[in-house]
C-alpha cells in the first residue's frame, strides 16, 4: 500500500548518494575558488573545526547562562539579572573572565602531567564527537557512514578524562568520583548502545544524515512514533543519556553533598571550567543525537520546505539559495529541538534528588538493559511484521523523501541497486549483491525483496 | 512529683549507705549517692518497674571553689566537685536528679583527676556527656570506653570550667586575646 | 567484611584496602563544622567517628560571668536557627529558679514566637535535607517561606537571626501594630506551600528510595542515647515535652489543642491528606524523621493560630524583664523545653549573687549526633549525608 502511494522510491537511493557527495565546503573551494585540493581540504577542515568549536563554546556559555535562568525560575527566584543589562546575559562571559583570572592550583599530591591533561581529554572527546554530527541536510564536518558508532565511541572517551582527573588529583574524594564515573558510564553505555541500535535498525544505516532524512515530513514520521517500542525506547535512551553525561539525578561523580565536588574537587580556574564545558557540550550532543534518532533531525513537525519545494532535492549537488535557506531553517529547527532536550535535562536536575550508586547501577543493569533489549526485539518484530505505523496514516508528500523508510523494507534490493548504480565507483561496480553490502545496514534488516508484496517483480515495479 | 520520700526510702532500703543524702524541698529535688554505688543505683533506676528512668538527659559538673580567699573563708563548704545526673523516663514521665560529690583532685594531689564510675554502660548517651564533663571539668570516669576530650582539642591543657582555670597564653604559637 | 550484614551492599568478597576519609569540618553536607572520620571499604562505610568542638565558644564559662539577662544573646547563638526557642528555654529556667510567673499575655506571646520559630527551623531542616540528597530546589522553597517568618521576627524585635527577644521575666517588647494580621496572612500563604514540599520530597520516588529504610534508629536505642525531639518521635517514642514536660513548661501550653506527632498503630495523627507512609519505610529511618518534622510544621501552624487568638483575647502586659542586678536566690534549677531539634535543657546553679555560679546547656543535637556512628555503620557513603541530615543538627548548639 505504501509503495503504491509513494512510487518514487528512488529517492532513498538519491538521498544516500547526496550524502556521499557532501564534502561541500571542500568542493566549493576546489571548484569555485580553484584552490589546490590538499589546501582546500585543509581549509575546509579548519572551517569545520572553527564552526564546531564556536558552537560548542557558545553552546556551553549559553547553557550555563540558561541553567542559571532556568534553575532560577524553577526555584522561584530570578537568576542573574544585572550583568550585561537585562536577563544577565553577560553572566557567563563575566564568569569566564573570572575563571581565567583564577589561580591554577595543582595539589602537591597530584600527578602533575595527568592532572593537567585530564580536562583536555574530557573536553576534546566531547568536542570531537560533534565532527560527525550533521546540523542539517549535508551540514556536517565529517560525513561518515558510521556516524552513530563514531559519536558513541568518542563520547565514551570522555570518561577517561574524568578517571584521569580523579586518579591524578591525589584526593580521596576525587578518586571516589572517578570510580563512580567509571562504573556508571561504562555500565550505561550498554543500554545506550542498544537504544541507539533501534533507529539504526529501522533506517538501515548508521549515517546520521540519512537517518534524519528518512524521517522527513510530518512529525508522525519521526521514529519515536514509529511503533510503541521505539516510543518506549526513547525514554530509556533519555535515561541512559542523562546517566552517561552525568547529569542529575545521576551526577554521582561530582555529587556535591557527598563527594564535595567529586573528580573536580581539586580543580580550579580554567581547567575546572573545561570540565564544565565538556559536560555541557556532552549534554547538547546527546540531545542532538536524540533529535536525529527519534525526532526527525532538522525535519520539522510540518514539512513546510517540502511544500515550498525549497529543500535540496535528492541528488542535487550544486549550491542553491532555496536549498540553503531550507537547510538554515532546518538547522534552526534542529538546534531548537536539541535545546528543548537540554532544557528538560536542566528541569530534571533542579527537581529530583540524586540516586545512590547502587540504585544507579540497579537501574542500569536490572531495568534499562532488559527493557532496551525487549524494545529492540519488539521494534524488530514490528518492522518485520510490517504492522501499522503513524507513518502510513499521515502521509508525506508523495514525491518527498518520506516514503523512503518503508521503501527500505519493501524494496531493499531495488533501492540498493539504484544506489549501487549511482555510487562514484559505479562504473566498476561490483556485482549486485556486493554493492548491497557496501552500504551499511543494507541487507542487515531488510527482508528478501518482495517479501511483503509477494514477488520480487512487484517490489521492483515501483522503481522506474 | 519527681523524687519523693518513698523513692528515697526505697533506695535507702536497697542501697543503704550508698544513698548519702537527699534534698526534697527544693525546686528540683535531688538524691546524693556515693560514687561506689552509682552504677548499681543507675541500673536499678533504669530497670526497676515503676521507675524506669530510661533516659539520661544530662550530666553536668559543678566546681565548688572560691578563688577569692576572702570568700573561701566565708564559704559554708570545702572545695569540691559535684557531678549532676538528670534522669527522666519516657514511660512514667518522671524526672530525677542524682548527685555525686567528689574531691577536686584525687587524694587532693593537684593534677590527679578525681574519679567517678562511668554510667555509659547503663545509658549509651552517657558516653559523650561524660567525655564533655571530663574535658571541661576534669573528672575521670572510670570504666568509660573512650574517655577523650570532646570539645577542646585533644592536646589542650587544663579543664576550662574549673573555677581556678587559667587560659594558656599561647596555643600552638597562637596568642590568646 | 563480616560487619556488613546487608546483602544489598555485599556482592562479592574481594580483599580490598580500607580507606580513611575525613568528611568535614569543611564539607558541604555536614551542616556546619561537624567532622566525620569515615572508615570505608569502597563505597561501604565500615565505621564513622564524629568529632565535634570546632565551634566551641565557651558559652557555659561565659555564663558564669554574666547576669542571666546578659547571657540571653549567647543562647541565641546555640541553635541559631531557632533562637526564640533557645531564649525561651533559658528564660524559663531562670524564672523557675526565681519562681517568677509571666502574665497570661506574655505566655501566649511566647508560644506564638516559639512555634513560629519551630516552623522556620523545620523548614531549614527540610530544605537542607533536600540539599543533602542532591535536590537543590526544596532548599530555596523552604528559605522563601522562612524569609517571611524572619520578616515577622524583624518587625517584632529588629533582628532576623539572633533575637534575644524572650528574656527572663518577659519579652523585650510587645508586638507591633498590625503584626497579628501579618502573621495570620503568612500562615495562609504557608498552608498551600506545604503540599509543594510533600510533592518535591516526601512522596518523591527517588527521595523515598534514598531515605526509606536508611539509618534505622530503633526506639530503644534512641532513648538509650538520649535522642530527643523529632529524632525520638521518628523512632516511634511518644514523647513531646510540650505535653509531657515539667509543669513549669507545659503550663505554657495550657489550653492549646495539639496532638504529638508520632506514629501509632501505623498512622500519624494528621487531619490533612498528606502522603501515606511508603511501604519501604521502617519506623525510625530517615524518612520517618523527616516526615515527623513535616507534620510538625503543620502542627505548629495550628498552635500559632490558636496563640494568635489567645494573645488577642488576653489582657494586660507581657511581663517585665528582670534587672541585670537581680539577685538570684541560692539554689539550682534544671528545665528542659521542646526545641525544634529536641529537648533543650538549661541547668542553673546560683550562690545568691546576681551572677550564676554555674550555667549548663544540655544540647539536644549533642545527644542526637552521638548516635551517628551507630547509624552509619555498614551504610553506603551516600547514606552518610542522608543520615546526618535527617538528624537535623546545628553545630552551634552541639559545641556551644
Amino acid at each position: 500500500m505504501v509503495r503504491e502511494r509513494f512510487p518514487d522510491q528512488v529517492r532513498y537511493a538519491s538521498c544516500v548518494e547526496h550524502v556521499i557527495e557532501s564534502a561541500a565546503v571542500a568542493e566549493f573551494l576546489v571548484h569555485t575558488l580553484s584552490l589546490p585540493a590538499p589546501l582546500a581540504y585543509l581549509l575546509a577542515a579548519l572551517i569545520h573545526c572553527g564552526f564546531i568549536l564556536g558552537l560548542v563554546a557558545a553552546g556551553a556559555v549559553v547553557f550555563i547562562w540558561a541553567e542559571r535562568k532556568v534553575s532560577g525560575r524553577i526555584q522561584d527566584r530570578l537568576g542573574p539579572t544585572r550583568t550585561g543589562g537585562k536577563f544577565g546575559w553577560l553572566q557567563s562571559p563575566a564568569d569566564g573572565i573570572k575563571v581565567l583570572a583564577k589561580e591554577d592550583l595543582i595539589p602537591r599530591a597530584a600527578d602533575r602531567l595527568l592532572f593537567r591533561a585530564a580536562p583536555y581529554v574530557s573536553f576534546s572527546s566531547s568536542f570531537t564527537a560533534y565532527l560527525a554530527l550533521p546540523f542539517a541536510d549535508g551540514w556536517v564536518a565529517f560525513d561518515t557512514n558510521v556516524a552513530v558508532f563514531f559519536i558513541l565511541a568518542v563520547l565514551g572517551l570522555e570518561v577517561f578524562g574524568v578517571i584521569l582527573a580523579g586518579y591524578a588529583s591525589g584526593s580521596k574524594w576525587s578518586l571516589f568520583g572517578a570510580m563512580r564515573e567509571a562504573a556508571q558510564v561504562v555500565s550505561y553505555e550498554v543500554p545506550l548502545g542498544i537504544c541507539v541500535v533501534i533507529p539504526v535498525l529501522l533506517t538501515g544505516t548508521m549515517n546520521l544524515t540519512t537517518i534524519a532524512n528518512m524521517q522527513a515530513g510530518w512529525c508522525s514520521n519521526w521514529l519515536i512514533f514509529h511503533d510503541p517500542f521505539t516510543f518506549a525506547v526513547f525514554w530509556i535512551y533519555a535515561t541512559c543519556a542523562l546517566a552517561s553525561v552525568n547529569r542529575a539525578p545521576f551526577d554521582l561523580a561530582e555529587a556535591e553533598s557527598e563527594l564535595v565536588a567529586g573528580f573536580m574537587t581539586e580543580y580550579s580556574g580554567m581547567r575546572w571550567s573545561l570540565f564544565f564545558m565538556a559536560e555541557y557540550s556532552s549534554m547538547l550532543l546527546v540531545s542532538c543525537l536524540a533529535v536525529i534518532l527519534f525526532f526527525g533531525g532538522w525535519h520539522g513537525p510540518i514539512p513546510v520546505f517540502d511544500w515550498l519545494g525549497w529543500a535540496y532535492p535528492g541528488g542535487a549537488s550544486s549550491w542553491q539559495l532555496t536549498g540553503f535557506l531550507a537547510n538554515l531553517a532546518g538547522c534552526v529547527n534542529f538546534i531548537t529541538k536539541a535545546v528543548i532536550g537540554v532544557t528538560v535535562m536542566l528541569w530534571i536536575r533542579w527537581t529530583l534528588p540524586r540516586l545512590r550508586i547502587d540504585q544507579v547501577m540497579t537501574m542500569c543493569l536490572k531495568y534499562c538493559v532488559p527493557l532496551a533489549a525487549i524494545c529492540f526485539i519488539g521494534a524488530l518484530w514490528w518492522q518485520v511484521a510490517g504492522w501499522w505505523s503513524p507513518n502510513h496514516w499521515l502521509p508525506l508528500r508523495p514525491d518527498g523523501p518520506g516514503g523512503m523508510r518503508e521503501t527500505w523494507v519493501v524494496a531493499p534490493e531495488a533501492a540498493c541497486g539504484e544506489v549501487a548504480r549511482r555510487l562514484p565507483w559505479a562504473d566498476s561496480a561490483p556485482p549486485h549483491g556486493a554493492a548491497r553490502r557496501t552500504l551499511p545496514g543494507c541487507g542487515l534488516a531488510g527482508p528478501p525483496a518482495g517479501w511483503r508484496t509477494g514477488s520480487p517483480a512487484a517490489a521492483r515495479g515501483g522503481v522506474q | 512529683m519527681v523524687a519523693d520520700a518513698t523513692l528515697v526510702d526505697r533506695l535507702r532500703h536497697r542501697f543503704g549507705d550508698h544513698i548519702v543524702s537527699a534534698e526534697l524541698e527544693t525546686i528540683d529535688p535531688w538524691v546524693e549517692v556515693a560514687p561506689e554505688g552509682l552504677v548499681d543505683i543507675c541500673r536499678y533506676l533504669r530497670d526497676e518497674p515503676g521507675l524506669q528512668y530510661d533516659m539520661l538527659n544530662c550530666i553536668s559538673g559543678v566546681d565548688y571553689l572560691h578563688t577569692d580567699p576572702k570568700k573561701a573563708a566565708q564559704a559554708a563548704w570545702q572545695p569540691h566537685l559535684v557531678v549532676v545526673y538528670h534522669l527522666s523516663s519516657t514511660i512514667t514521665r518522671q524526672r530525677l536528679v542524682l548527685k555525686v560529690t567528689t574531691s577536686r583532685w584525687r587524694q587532693d594531689v593537684a593534677g590527679e583527676l578525681p574519679e567517678v564510675p562511668s554510667v555509659s554502660g547503663v545509658w549509651r548517651g552517657a558516653d559523650w556527656h561524660e567525655r564533655e564533663v571530663y574535658d571541661l571539668m576534669g573528672v575521670r570516669f572510670t570504666g568509660h570506653p573512650d574517655l577523650r576530650r570532646i570539645l577542646c582539642p585533644e592536646d589542650w591543657i587544663g579543664h576550662p570550667l574549673r573555677k581556678d582555670y587559667q587560659p594558656p597564653e599561647y596555643y600552638h604559637g597562637i596568642r590568646d586575646h | 567484611m563480616s560487619i556488613i550484614n546487608d546483602p544489598r551492599v555485599v556482592e562479592f568478597n574481594i580483599r580490598t584496602d580500607e580507606m580513611l576519609i575525613n568528611m568535614g569540618p569543611q564539607h558541604p553536607s555536614t551542616h556546619g563544622v561537624l567532622r566525620l572520620v569515615l572508615r570505608t571499604d569502597g563505597e561501604v562505610v565500615l565505621g564513622a567517628a564524629p568529632h565535634i568542638g570546632y565551634l566551641h565558644r565557651c558559652a557555659e564559662k561565659i555564663g558564669e560571668n554574666l547576669a542571666p539577662r546578659q547571657w540571653v544573646p549567647y543562647t541565641d547563638r546555640m541553635d541559631y536557627l531557632a533562637s526564640m526557642n533557645m531564649n525561651l528555654g533559658w528564660a524559663l529556667v531562670v524564672e523557675k529558679l526565681l519562681q517568677l510567673e509571666v502574665p497570661e499575655k506574655g505566655r501566649h506571646l511566647r508560644v506564638l514566637v516559639a512555634e513560629l520559630n519551630r516552623i522556620a527551623s523545620h523548614l531549614v531542616a527540610m530544605g537542607t535535607y533536600g540539599l543533602d540528597l542532591g535536590s537543590f530546589t526544596p532548599f530555596l522553597y523552604a528559605f522563601r517561606e522562612r524569609e517571611k517568618i524572619l520578616d515577622l521576627f524583624e518587625q517584632v524585635c529588629g533582628a532576623r537571626l539572633t533575637y534575644s527577644y524572650i528574656v527572663p521575666g518577659g519579652v523585650t517588647g510587645d508586638l507591633p501594630q498590625g503584626w497579628l494580621q501579618n502573621c495570620a496572612q503568612f500562615l495562609q500563604e504557608l498552608e498551600p506551600v506545604v503540599d509543594d514540599y510533600h510533592a518535591l520530597l516526601t512522596s518523591n520516588a527517588i527521595f523515598i528510595k534514598r531515605t526509606a529504610g536508611v539509618g534505622v534508629l530503633p526506639g530503644e536505642m534512641a532513648v538509650n542515647y538520649g535522642c530527643t525531639g523529632p529524632v525520638l518521635r521518628g523512632s516511634g517514642i511518644d514523647q513531646d515535652l510540650r505535653r509531657d514536660g515539667e509543669p513549669w513548661y507545659t503550663s505554657l501550653y495550657d489550653g492549646y489543642q495539639f496532638a504529638v506527632i508520632v506514629q501509632k498503630e501505623g498512622h500519624y495523627p494528621q487531619d490533612h491528606d498528606y502522603p501515606a507512609v511508603p511501604a519501604e519505610a521502617v519506623l525510625g529511618d530517615c524518612w520517618h524523621r523527616f516526615y515527623v518534622r513535616m507534620l510538625e510544621v503543620v502542627q505548629s501552624m495550628d498552635i500559632v493560630r490558636q496563640a494568635l487568638d489567645k494573645y488577642a483575647a488576653a489582657a494586660g502586659d507581657c511581663g517585665t524583664p528582670i534587672k541585670l542586678n537581680h539577685k538570684l536566690p541560692p539554689g539550682e534549677a534544671y528545665l528542659e523545653t521542646e526545641a525544634p531539634k529536641g529537648q533543650m535543657g538549661f541547668y542553673l546553679v546560683t550562690d545568691g549573687s546576681a551572677i550564676p555560679w554555674r550555667v549548663r546547656a544540655r544540647s539536644s543535637c549533642f545527644a542526637n549526633v552521638s548516635v551517628t556512628s551507630e547509624l552509619c555503620r555498614g551504610c553506603l557513603l551516600a547514606d552518610v549525608p542522608a543520615i546526618v541530615g535527617s538528624l537535623d543538627i546545628v553545630l552551634g548548639e552541639i559545641d556551644r
